[in-house]
């Protein structure tokens, strides 16, 4: 683990009495594929909004590529409600706006699929080339930007044959069968050339077969893009599979952390699964 | 090979346009060039046939500038008639000649603004014959953009709160935005400018490029040619946009706010982008719709008139340019000509056949639009445009050779 990409310290998010994430640190190095896994109501997916900027952490940092990004401590009326540690360590960084994190090279997909669904394959993945054209309304509506808009469609189209979805690009997104849509999402978030992926519940209401194919094609775009994937998943068997490390919240603390296999026979992981290895599975 | 597609699409376009007003400048001047006996009715220039034309043509605009914010970015805007407003008055205020603000202004003893475009452009080039005529047309261009230019400035700065509302709050707020403007154009304290309730006349019209001879009579007709020219030019550039890189991160908006803001589309700044585009046009229909009714006046700008165009849109299909156009004509047809027989009592005999009196033209045009709003929810078009149709195979997402 040479440089972290993300690190995210002491994080604390409380939502008026109820501490959702309490104090909080991970660090996903470079390369790596790193799950966040834990029962229902444990606090993946806030942690995991505290870094897609949905939400600004009540207190601790997170820095991105060695940069602090956010940074918040208790103010105003949280500052007596406050029941976390670490206050008065940090200053004040308000949050970007998703749009900004997305361009500072933290590209995200959701949990319940939100691709444009009306449009083309091709469209969605040209979309997320918009942001960094060199280009501005007018020379784009009136062609005078016409090489900029063809090395967009260049970029797209080569991210699509990578990808394999280049014979569906002229398909309406909507229309294509649930993985393939995924498998979009995650193209269309490459797309933004990204060094931090951040999956959320990639997948989620998919069968075994497509949970093996989804296996493979993270672990293919890794390699492929050098990317780190920050990832919160139910799937057992694939968050075993492909991550370095995984980290276990329970109750927004953080209870185990490690490979796979030290993860797996950590008892306190066991009981707060109830022990069931089953019921883990869904 | 996308890109030869897009090019012959849009030589195709191009050449659609050009045969569109080629005819209509046709149409206009078969009056003029044969013997009166010859003419058919419909063709004469008092015919509602070019009133539809240019009334549809001025309207068309104002749908696509509509549905380029309700349809492409899926912002529900109701400030239509507002933006036509404001672009109607600049447009008025600036092209009244200096010799006739007096007449106009008479109740607030003459306009504060001393000058037209017309004047400065005639003391370059001569009020008389050829140089007469290029500083008309300059002078209105110059108003007309000056009036998309004043409507797009009011849109940025009402969008920058507004715009923080999302569906019937945005609507809302821009409908009560288009109330105040038209309340205040009507305060008599801004008399000087904008001659309060009064309305303005007096500017150049449609009529107004007419060629006309030596001795008076209209040797060479434009007045349906020219709003046909403008509302093209304005659509191929909005259909510019719509297919270029900004259009594709508009639509992105409409479908999924969150997903666009996660691909690094700046919310605020593309819909104030799409918000001021729209209202540039708009501003320009406005200037447009001032010259066809030969006057500007605030109580003609109504919600109604903003009603009328979203109507339009729904009509011809959410998200369709082509479809905006064909309904607006269909409607300002339906409107004006088709249907007006219904206003007019018949007696075939003696006897008088019920219902049909003043008004009650309104009365079937509501049921027609009820039964088109019911039964076919997506209009005419629905997000299809025209080309789409001539596909071999239908395909959902073949928008690509589109225009």
């Amino acid at each position: 683990m040479s440089e972290n990409v993300l690190h995210i310290e002491n994080v604390t998010m409380q939502f008026g009495g109820v501490v959702a994430v309490n104090n909080l640190t991970l660090d996903v190095g470079r390369g790596e594929i790193v799950a966040l896994i834990g029962p229902n109501g444990a606090g993946k997916t806030t942690a995991f909004n505290c870094v897609t900027g949905v939400y600004e952490p009540t207190n601790g940092r997170v820095d991105f590529l060695g940069r602090p990004m956010v940074e918040n401590y208790p103010q105003g009326k949280m500052e007596k409600l406050y029941q976390g540690e670490n206050k008065g360590k940090y200053t004040q960084k308000r949050a970007p706006s998703p749009d900004k994190i997305t361009q500072l090279g933290i590209a995200r997909t959701f949990q319940n699929i939100r691709l444009f669904s009306a449009l083309t394959v091709f469209e969605n993945v040209l979309i997320a080339k918009h942001m960094r054209a060199k280009h501005n309304v007018f020379s784009a509506a009136f062609r005078l930007s016409r090489a900029e808009e063809q090395r967009m469609r260049r970029e797209a189209m080569a991210l699509l044959e990578e990808q394999g979805l280049d014979h569906l690009k002229d398909e309406t997104a909507g229309s294509l069968p649930y993985g393939l849509q995924r498998r979009l999402e995650i193209a269309r978030a490459l797309a933004t050339g990204p060094s931090l992926l951040l999956l959320d519940e990639p997948a989620a209401g998919m069968n075994p077969q497509e949970t093996q194919e989804l296996t493979g094609f993270i672990k293919q775009i890794r390699g492929e893009y050098g990317l780190s994937i920050f990832m919160i998943e139910h799937h057992m068997d694939l968050v075993m599979q492909i991550s370095d490390r995984i980290y276990v919240l329970d109750f927004g603390r953080l209870i185990a952390q490690g490979t796979p296999g030290e993860v797996q026979n950590n008892p306190r992981v066991i009981e707060a699964y109830l022990g069931v290895a089953d019921d883990a599975e869904n | 090979m996308i890109e030869k597609k897009n090019r012959k699409g849009a030589y195709t376009a191009l050449l659609a346009a050009a045969l569109v007003l080629l005819a209509v400048i046709v149409l206009e001047n078969v009056s003029t060039f044969l013997p009166k006996e010859m003419v058919p009715g419909v063709l004469r220039p008092t015919s509602q046939l070019f009133s539809v034309l240019k009334k549809g043509a001025v309207y068309s605009l104002a749908a696509v500038s509509m549905n380029l914010l309700n349809g492409f970015t899926g912002l529900f805007s109701l400030g239509q008639a507002g933006f036509m407003l404001l672009g109607a008055y600049t447009y008025a205020i600036f092209t009244v000649p200096a010799a006739g603000k007096d007449a106009v202004y008479y109740l607030f003893g003459g306009s504060a603004i001393k000058f037209s475009f017309q004047d400065i452009f005639g003391a370059l080039f001569g009020t008389g014959g050829a140089g007469g005529a290029v500083s008309l047309v300059l002078g209105v261009l110059t108003a007309i953009i000056l009036a998309g230019c004043v409507a797009a400035l009011a849109a940025c700065l009402i969008g920058l709160p507004v715009l923080r509302l999302k569906g019937d709050y945005l609507a809302i707020a821009t409908l009560g935005f288009a109330e105040i403007i038209r309340a205040v154009f009507q305060w008599q304290a801004l008399g000087p400018i904008t001659n309060g309730a009064n309305m303005i006349q007096g500017f150049p019209t449609f009529s107004s490029f007419n060629i006309t001879g030596a001795d008076g009579k209209v040797a060479f007709r434009l007045s349906t040619f020219v709003p046909f020219l403008v509302a093209i030019v304005c659509i191929t550039v909005i259909v510019m946009l719509i297919n270029s890189s900004y259009g594709r991160a508009f639509k992105a908006i409409r479908e999924d706010e969150i997903a666009a803001e996660a691909m690094g589309i700046n919310l605020a700044r593309h819909k104030l982008l799409s918000f001021c585009i729209s209202a540039f046009f708009a501003g320009v229909s406005g200037a447009l719709f001032a010259m066809f009714v030969n006057n500007a006046q605030a109580k003609v700008y109504t919600t109604t008139m903003t009603y009328e165009i979203l109507l339009i849109v729904v009509i011809g299909g959410i998200g369709s340019i082509s479809g905006s156009i064909i309904a607006t004509f269909l409607y300002v047809a339906c409107s004006e000509w088709w249907l007006r027989f219904l206003d007019e009592t018949m007696t075939i005999g003696t006897f008088q056949v019920p219902f049909l009196r003043a008004g009650f033209r309104m009365v079937v045009f509501s049921i027609v639009i009820m039964i088109v709003v019911l039964f076919f929810r997506r209009g005419i078009m629905g997000d299809k445009e025209l080309p789409d149709l001539w596909k071999k195979r239908p395909r959902k997402a073949g928008k690509e050779g589109a225009q």
